[in-house]
Order: structure tokens, then sequence, then C-alpha cells
């Protein structure tokens, strides 16, 4: 087996928590998310525009990018064996050049589905200083043994 | 009348026509391919061998994939083609509420994805677009509005679901 560490299903238990991850946002954060994801809409990289038009203090993150920043958060955890089924999130404030934005996590729940894929359900949030910006849930199957794989799941053996 | 009744009848006809309908049905102007899925990988640190390491990528997924967050990626018109008149908007009807409900700023709230089949460099997938609701008029500290549902579905070329984003938008009018 290659490609780093895999999280073992038997070891996952409702109330863990992920390991924290902490980026300091820059210009470049935004601008470079925003243009990854093709989004050429001017708040995004114009800060007068984000200013005078959306009235807010500086660019800030895009939606897809935060998407990226959420699913490298999970994936960081699970391994390359962890495969997003869901993911929801609701934006409550902007994240700006500047702020120093974090990741936590929290398992909400460990089950098994009727094809036997094995799914884990967790609650994240990408805060700054101590406001929420971004909270996220999201719900990933991982191996329940050896030789289990979801990314070979297709068709009524993949229900996210 | 109740209230939800009524929100409605006030929602001009062509936007209550648009409620449940298939729209926007289009291919992507490329094929998915790996220099994006670096750039959004290079964008936000994510290191998963699956996008770096072949023999991974072989042992896992069958060869390459892209970050399954990139879905909306593939649809994101360029900003300039030859012979565009008019800048292409993804999320079309998002901008087709604004204009027609003349509320001319907007933010996205709540955004879910779920993911079905994997998407692979060389895929060139299609999409359509399907209002499902419009709320009643509310304020909030942006400004007055409404609020808005739509859903995105995705195909690869074989046919095969590749994911469905559903977005809540809120277009608004900032207050004097």
């Amino acid at each position: 087996m290659t490609g780093g560490a895999r999280l073992a299903w038997d070891a996952v238990r409702p109330g863990d928590r992920l390991p924290e991850l902490a980026v300091d946002v820059s210009a470049t954060t935004v601008v470079l998310g925003a243009l990854a994801s093709r989004d050429w809409r001017p708040m995004h990289h114009d800060k007068d525009f984000a200013q005078n038009r959306n009235g807010t203090r500086d660019i800030f993150l895009n939606t897809p990018n935060q998407a990226a920043w959420f699913e490298r958060y999970v994936t960081d955890w699970t391994g390359p064996s962890g495969r997003l089924g869901r993911m929801k999130f609701r934006m409550k404030d902007s994240v700006f050049p500047g702020d120093r934005m974090v990741f936590r996590g929290r398992v909400e729940k460990v089950e098994t589905d009727a094809a036997g894929c094995g799914w884990v359900e967790v609650a994240l949030e990408l805060a700054v200083g101590d406001r929420i910006a971004t909270e996220c849930s999201a719900r990933v199957a991982v191996p329940t043994h050896e030789g289990d794989n979801p990314w070979r799941r297709k068709g009524e053996r993949w229900k996210p | 009348m109740s209230q939800e009744e009524r929100s409605m009848a006030e929602l001009p006809a062509e936007v209550q026509g648009w409620i449940g309908q298939k729209r926007y049905e289009e291919r992507g102007e490329f094929d998915v391919e790996r220099g994006y899925v670096f750039t959004t990988c290079a964008s936000v640190q994510n290191g998963n061998p699956l996008f770096w390491e072949e023999k991974v990528a072989n042992e896992l997924t069958d060869g390459w994939i892209a970050p399954p967050t990139m879905l909306s990626v593939w649809f994101r018109p360029h900003h300039w083609a030859p012979g565009r008149t008019e800048t292409a908007q993804p999320l079309q009807v998002h901008f087709d509420l604004k204009r027609v409900l003349d509320l001319p700023e907007a933010v996205m709230t709540d955004n879910t994805i779920v993911f079905g089949e994997p998407v692979r460099p060389g895929d060139r997938l299609r999409t359509w677009q399907v209002l499902r609701s419009v709320s009643e008029p509310k304020r909030t500290k942006l400004g007055n509005g409404r609020f808005w549902v739509i859903d995105v579905e995705y195909q690869n070329q074989g046919g095969q679901w590749v994911g469905t984003e559903t977005y809540t938008g809120f277009g608004y009018r900032r207050e004097a």
C-alpha cells in the first residue's frame, strides 16, 4: 500500500476531534482560489469593487474554493482512501486577506449502510478568531476492512 | 390565501414558470484536465496523493481523477471567447432571478454537493439547472430581497451521474 496514512475505520468514534488546521490568508490566497475555480467575479480580486458594491472590507474567499479547503481538510484526515459523498456548508461571514482561518472538526456519526459502505459524518467549521465564518457538514466513506475501497463503489453500492 | 400562495402570486409569471423546469442544459466548454487539478490543489495546499502520485491513483481509482469539489469548475465559462458579445455567466438561473426580480446584489448562503461517479481527465461533462423555490420577500442585514434554491445536475459523457449541487442564494437591494 502506498500514499501515506489512511484512516482506520475501527479507530473512529463519535466525538473524536480532527486535528486543527490553521492558514494565514493573503490576497494571493483569495485570488489564487478564485482563479483556480474559474471564478472571475470582481469581488474576489478587486478590492475597490468588493468595498463599494458588496459593502465588504476587502476581497473575500469564494464558495467553490472554500469547498476545496474543506475537502483538503477532510482528506488530510482520512487519507486518499476517503471518498466524499456529501458536503453541505453555510457561509455566515466572509474570510478576508489578513485573517488567520482555523479549520476544526468533530465526528458526529459512524455507520455502515445496507450496501456495507462505511460512513463517517463530521461537523466542520472554518473560524477566524472567535467568529465562525463557515459551518460545514460532510459525509465521507472510508474502508471498513482491508481490501475495501469506497472509490470502487457504483450504482446501488454508492448511496451518498 | 396562505402566505406562501400570496408570495407566489407576487412573483412575476416568468419566474413562476421556471420553478421545476430543466434549463440551460449545456456541455462544458473544455475537457476535464489536470492543469486545473494542480492549480486547485495548490490553491488549498492539498497534498492528497490521489492527485499527485500515479501509483496511488491507479491503485485506488484506476487512474487519475479530479478532486470531487471541482465539479462546478468544469462549467465556468471563459472570461472571454471569440464572437461572444456578452459575458457568459455560470449559474445563469441565479443571474436571471437577479435581473427579473430587480435585485442588483446577491450572495450565496448555503451550498450542498452530493458526489457520484468520479470525474476524470478527458471527461466532457453535461449540466443543467433547475430552480426549486423562491422565498417571500425578506429583510436581512445586507438589505431587502428574496432567497432562492437552485439545483445544478452534472453527468459525464457516458450519461453517468457525477454530482448534484444545490445552491441557496439571496438576491437583495442595499438599503439607502
